[in-house]
């Protein structure tokens, strides 16, 4: 057996190793690889940089399931620091089931982080299943949709949400999925209502989305783990996107060797293969 | 080294799961089937909490205690999400049909208009303006950049991402002529879009192990803060 046909037939449990060890080496040896930001990433960021404390509430929906949350968390936490280093208002709540544990987690953070106060500084809504008909019923009254907060308290009841009924009250949206809950923000809140949606999304569904952006349905996009250490790096407050990235570089580096190893050897053989037809 | 018990045991369902990259065996399974049943009743319990209680039980409880009579109206769909769980029983079954009629119409009602209009009408009057890439001209003479320069020459280019790719799906007609050309430019067109898929998806499941491997070295060991 020659070198390329061993390379065809390599026991893919060797490739698993050398993945695992790509990503594991660059955690107890830092390389502190250099990052930069993208455009879609700057859009949310200068966005929300627009906005004053006097502005109406940013509404974060965190739509994910502890499956997306390696990659969606730090994108999410980064956005809620800046909120509320800007001494914003914040409205968080979640359309997965899966949600409201994560929801709650990544708000608790980033408000104990500020020293921002629940019901004054930011309310919790927790979740609510039917996404669209969620989606929908908030641009006509948020009450509706959540007649208590995710502790109980009527939201008639808290200050800061008390006089917030539409998308007209929200400065904007910016949702965090790794689902199709974005496409129904974008359906439900910016169609009919006009309310400017942004996305943080998984890698895997970040190309489903750049359409919503060159419309103008999205007016910004955080992709991936890369996304997220786009806006740790914005907001100057590193975490685990930007710890990941080395991690991230590294086993994309060990997959395209693996990648041009495992073409060069298929065309090899290829060719041997024709060469030796036409000899028979 | 963490002393939280249910960070170790959090570390070793991890093990448990990607024992299976070796091979299937019998740990990777009774992981599995924890966190399927560990799911259908943490769903049940947030669905219960979240949904029931404060969209129907504590309005209907309002309505017969407080005087809140227009709350009654909430019978109606309290009854329509029995008949759900009429599927159980055979006789009455039939009754669930009603609900998911209601749910399907409803839901189709809701959902056809907004995705027509997000998905198709704007998408179309977005590949129309592209023709016309104003706002890339505007941002290129403000900021003359190599960047935006090839952002300015991508817009059109999408446009005609579009239109190629289209023509490879008409298959009234040979691709032959013209439409052997465009529909070969639609293909090169696809085949990119798929590559930047694959690399993404790439980029997401590496991601979903730096995430592990991350709570492994920090949360677990404590070898990383």
């Amino acid at each position: 057996m020659g070198l390329f046909e061993r390379l065809m037939h390599i026991d893919r449990r060797i490739i698993f190793l050398c993945i695992a060890l790509a990503v594991l080496i660059p955690f107890i040896f830092p390389l502190r690889l250099p990052t930069y930001v993208t455009r879609r990433v700057k859009d949310v960021y200068d966005r929300i940089e627009t906005l004053t404390p006097d502005d109406p509430p940013v509404l974060i929906s965190i739509d994910y399931d502890p499956a997306a949350m390696p990659e969606l968390q730090p994108m999410t936490l980064a956005v809620l620091r800046h909120c509320f280093s800007k001494d914003l208002k914040v409205i968080t709540m979640t359309l997965h089931q899966a949600g409201p544990g994560l929801a709650l987690d990544a708000t608790s953070e980033a408000a104990e982080e500020y020293g921002k106060v629940n019901g004054i500084d930011y309310v919790f809504l927790g979740f609510k299943p039917a996404i669209a008909m969620v989606i929908d019923q908030m641009g006509q009254d948020i009450h509706r949709a959540f007649p208590e907060d995710y502790f109980g308290t009527p939201l008639s009841e808290i200050p800061m949400i008390a006089d917030i009924h539409t998308y007209d009250d929200i400065s904007l949206i910016v949702t965090f999925a790794a689902s199709a809950i974005t496409e129904a923000w974008v359906a439900y809140a910016n169609g009919p209502y006009q309310e400017p949606v942004a996305a943080g999304c998984t890698a895997v569904s970040a190309t489903d989305y750049y359409p919503f952006l060159q419309t103008g349905q999205l007016f910004g996009l955080i992709g991936g783990l890369k996304g997220a250490a786009e806006y740790e790096y914005l907001i100057g407050v590193p975490g685990r996107a930007i710890i990941g990235m080395d991690a991230q570089s590294i086993a994309h580096l060990i997959i395209i060797v693996f990648v041009i190893i495992g073409n060069v050897a298929f065309f090899v053989q290829r060719r041997g293969a024709a060469g030796g037809g036409r000899r028979g | 080294m963490s002393t939280d018990l249910w960070v170790w045991l959090a570390a070793l369902l991890t093990f448990c799961i990607y024992s299976f990259l070796y091979r299937d065996n019998p740990v990777y399974k009774a992981a599995e089937h924890l966190f399927v049943g560990v799911s259908a009743a943490y769903y049940l319990v947030i669905y219960y909490h979240n949904s029931v209680l404060p969209n129907l039980a504590r309005p209907l409880w309002a309505a017969v205690t407080e005087g809140q009579h227009g709350n009654f109206i909430l019978i109606i769909p309290g009854i329509l999400g029995i008949f759900f769980f009429l599927r159980f029983f055979p006789r009455g079954g039939w009754l669930s049909r009603w609900s998911i009629a209601f749910y399907v119409g409803s839901g189709a009602g809701l959902s056809i208009p907004r995705t027509m209009l997000t998905r198709i009408i704007q998408q179309m009057q977005g590949t129309m303006v592209s023709f016309i890439p104003t706002q890339a001209w505007r941002t290129l003479l403000a900021e003359p950049t190599i960047w935006n320069g090839l952002w300015l020459m991508s817009v059109p280019l999408a446009a005609v991402g579009v239109l190629c790719t289209l023509s490879y799906f008409f298959f009234s007609r040979p691709h032959r002529g013209v439409l052997g050309v465009t529909s070969r430019i639609g293909i090169v067109f696809l085949m990119i879009g798929f590559g930047a898929s694959f690399g993404y998806t790439v980029m997401a499941r590496i991601s979903l192990l730096i995430g592990r491997v991350y709570f492994l070295l920090s949360d677990w060991l404590g070898i990383i803060e």
